[in-house]
């Protein structure tokens, strides 16, 4: 059996058409799916002195609203496919947290959405496809 | 908000009315003030008997003393390690989202770093001459022990509320350390030191912030009431810690860290101008340090001076550090202690001694040709500086005399740092002051109210009051800590040891490589 299919998810109109996407290839590969949702944080960045404070109960609402509104709908969106989809939420750099989630669970490939912003923005700050296709050691798929 | 634009309108109502009796006011403010904390600056500044030398200063170098030693010179064996902690080497990749070591690191430090490297500096040396450098970096260097011991302390010893928000500090570590370790007066001096807190939180964390802004501010613009900077500081700080406008503590937070960089990249440029002096400035400041080169007090006068401004600039042994770090998100306390270590040592050898290099080389303070001694002024206790210019102005005119119009730029770095450490301070003083009243939102605005109003205090007051009563309230801070924590060094001796054994044996490893 191959290794599961990673699908990059932001509840974004062109990550809804990557998951469909990697639902169809997963069904055809009789694989399953991993369904990961990255929360942008930097370490490195600076907060004042209550945002510490409160920065570890924040955490826990972060992910508890991204696991009720972004990766609920989702899940029960393809769920009528019967495939096994494992959800995951990370915080950290996008494209670098799907690329070392692909490698531990030993995905196959990783499927994102393109975000469209191809012009100035992305130009500065780089896209998450982009910059995968920079990092990761495993085929990617762009979905238009 | 209904608040602040109260608040505006009460300002707009004193502008209107009272703009002729403008000095009067802050005559009044200063004679009350200098008043009413004389007695407790003295108390704390009082000399060991038969001596000119402040009991209190030995107070802080022996605790510094003997944390180096009792923890076999914890800063020189693990600076490296904590330098790889804060690159996030050891960080489990699944806690990402959690306060990380370097975030503690860098809002501890911008509650730091402020005044005190620039304007501190400018007062230790304009009054102990450049040997005060001397006794300020070795100063520096002992105290990293000394925030190392209370760093890991505060984590280990913090409070999680239900919510996931966490407290710490050294009201926490006093109650629970002593309570496990069956000894009595924790709580005592957990009273003791929160009331200290408080005070320190009014004077170093916002008088003397609010002091120098102003004299900055008027130094820019010309001379102008204090009460008037006051007020409008006293508005931003009101708009921030009780309007909840978070938008501007961010922005602080944020710029900060730039402007300390600019400062340090400056200082080093003068430096290097002027690098065949370079030489000559450290021969004045070991001179100094062990002859005085005639300063008042002569080198015990030069030693005071350094070890009570690295004191007052990195806080170690203070306790407000531990309040700072304690939100780190680690399963090992002692990993904190030893980011903290780099704490004292940004802040005092590397910052302050740019300051204090920048005013030494760009021949600041006025010496005798003949004998190379420095001269006093009239009154006798201080050097006499080439426009008679002291504190943070010493350093302004240090830089400018360099780089034409830097002054323009240091004056938003001061009156930012001033920002950033009011805002920082008014935590520490909240912390200090719901762990004695209790939390709930209006004891806090009360807190929240009496620190805007000493802003105004602060800006309209002498340099010379505020900064006795400023030093005198963190010092008080100081003895109750630093008691506290002789007897919980004993806690962070095993957690040293458990950590190097789970170093040594692999149990603790590097995530990145």
């Amino acid at each position: 059996m191959p290794g599961p299919v990673l699908v990059g998810y932001d509840g974004s109109e062109p990550s809804d058409r990557a998951l469909d996407h990697a639902v169809a290839l997963a069904k055809s590969h009789d694989t399953s799916i991993i369904l990961v949702h990255v929360l942008e944080w930097s370490p490195y960045s600076f907060l004042t002195q209550e945002e510490l404070a409160e920065r570890h109960a924040r955490r826990k609402d972060e992910m508890a609203r991204a696991e009720s509104a972004v990766l609920k709908p989702a899940l029960e969106r393809v769920s009528a496919s019967g495939l096994k989809i494992e959800p995951v939420i990370q915080y950290g750099h996008s494209a670098e947290i799907l690329a070392r989630v692909a490698k531990e669970k030993g995905a196959d490939q990783i499927i994102v959405g393109r975000d469209g912003s191809g012009g100035l923005a992305a130009r500065l700050f780089g896209s998450t496809a982009a910059t995968l296709i920079q990092i990761a050691t495993i085929p990617c798929t762009i979905v238009p | 908000m209904t608040h602040s634009r109260f608040l505006l309108a009460v300002m707009a109502l004193l502008a209107l009315a009272v703009p002729a009796q403008a000095q009067g006011i802050d005559e009044t403010v200063n004679a009350i003030f200098a008043n009413s904390t004389g007695w407790f600056v003295s108390l704390i500044f009082s000399n060991f008997p038969g001596t000119s030398f402040p009991w209190i200063v030995g107070w802080l170098v022996i605790a510094a003393t003997v944390f180096t030693f009792y923890f076999g010179f914890v800063q020189l064996r693990w600076s490296g390690h904590a330098i790889a902690l804060v690159k996030g080497d050891y960080s489990d990749p699944n806690d990402a989202g959690e306060v990380s070591h370097f975030q503690a690191l860098a809002t501890a430090l911008s509650g730091t770093v402020g005044l005190g490297n620039i304007a501190g500096v400018a007062v230790a040396i304009g009054i102990g001459g450049p040997g005060a450098t001397f006794w300020m970096i070795l100063a520096g260097l002992m105290g990293m022990a000394s925030k190392f011991t209370e760093c890991t302390l505060g984590v280990k010893y913090r409070n999680e509320y239900p919510d996931g928000t966490v407290s710490g500090g050294p009201m926490y570590y006093l109650t629970r350390g002593f309570a496990e370790r069956g000894l009595p007066g924790g709580g005592i001096l957990a009273v003791l030191f929160s009331v200290f807190c408080i005070f320190g939180a009014l004077g170093g964390g916002n008088m003397f912030q609010a002091n120098q802004a102003h004299q900055q501010l008027a130094g820019v613009f010309g001379d102008y009431p204090g009460w008037i900077t006051g007020v409008i500081f006293a508005a931003i700080v009101f708009a921030v810690i009780v309007g909840g406008l978070k938008s501007i503590a961010r922005v602080t937070e944020k710029v900060v860290p730039f402007m300390g960089v600019l400062y340090v990249g400056t200082a080093i440029i003068i430096i290097l101008m002027n690098a065949d002096q370079i030489g000559w400035a450290f021969g004045q400041i070991f001179e100094g340090a062990f002859t005085g080169l005639g300063v008042a007090g002569g080198f015990v006068g030069a030693l005071i001076q350094g070890f009570r401004r690295a004191a007052f600039s990195n806080e170690a042994g203070v306790g407000s550090a531990a309040i700072a770090h304690s939100a780190v998100r680690t399963k090992e306390p002692i990993t904190e202690g030893f980011v903290s270590l780099l704490e004292p040592f940004i802040d005092t050898v590397v910052v302050c001694t740019m300051t204090a290099l920048v005013i030494i080389i760009t021949g600041q303070l006025i010496s005798d040709p003949e004998t190379g001694l420095y001269v006093l002024t009239e009154a006798g206790n201080a050097v006499q500086t080439i426009d008679g210019n002291t504190g943070v102005s010493l350093t302004s005119a240090a830089f400018s005399s360099e780089i034409d119009g830097f002054k323009y730029i240091l004056a938003l770095a001061v009156i930012l740092f001033a920002f950033s450490t009011m805002l920082s301070w008014s935590y520490y003083g909240l912390k200090a002051w719901t762990f004695l009243f209790g939390e709930g939102k209006s004891k806090e605005v009360v807190f929240k109210v009496i620190f805007c109003l000493f802003v105004i205090i602060g800006a309209s007051a002498n340099l010379g009051p505020v900064i006795d009563f400023s030093d005198a309230a963190i010092f008080a801070m100081a003895v109750v800590n630093v008691l506290g924590l002789y007897f919980l060094m004993p806690i962070v001796k095993r957690e040293l040891a458990n950590y190097s054994a789970k170093l040594k044996s692999g149990q603790i490893k590097k995530y990145k490589t």
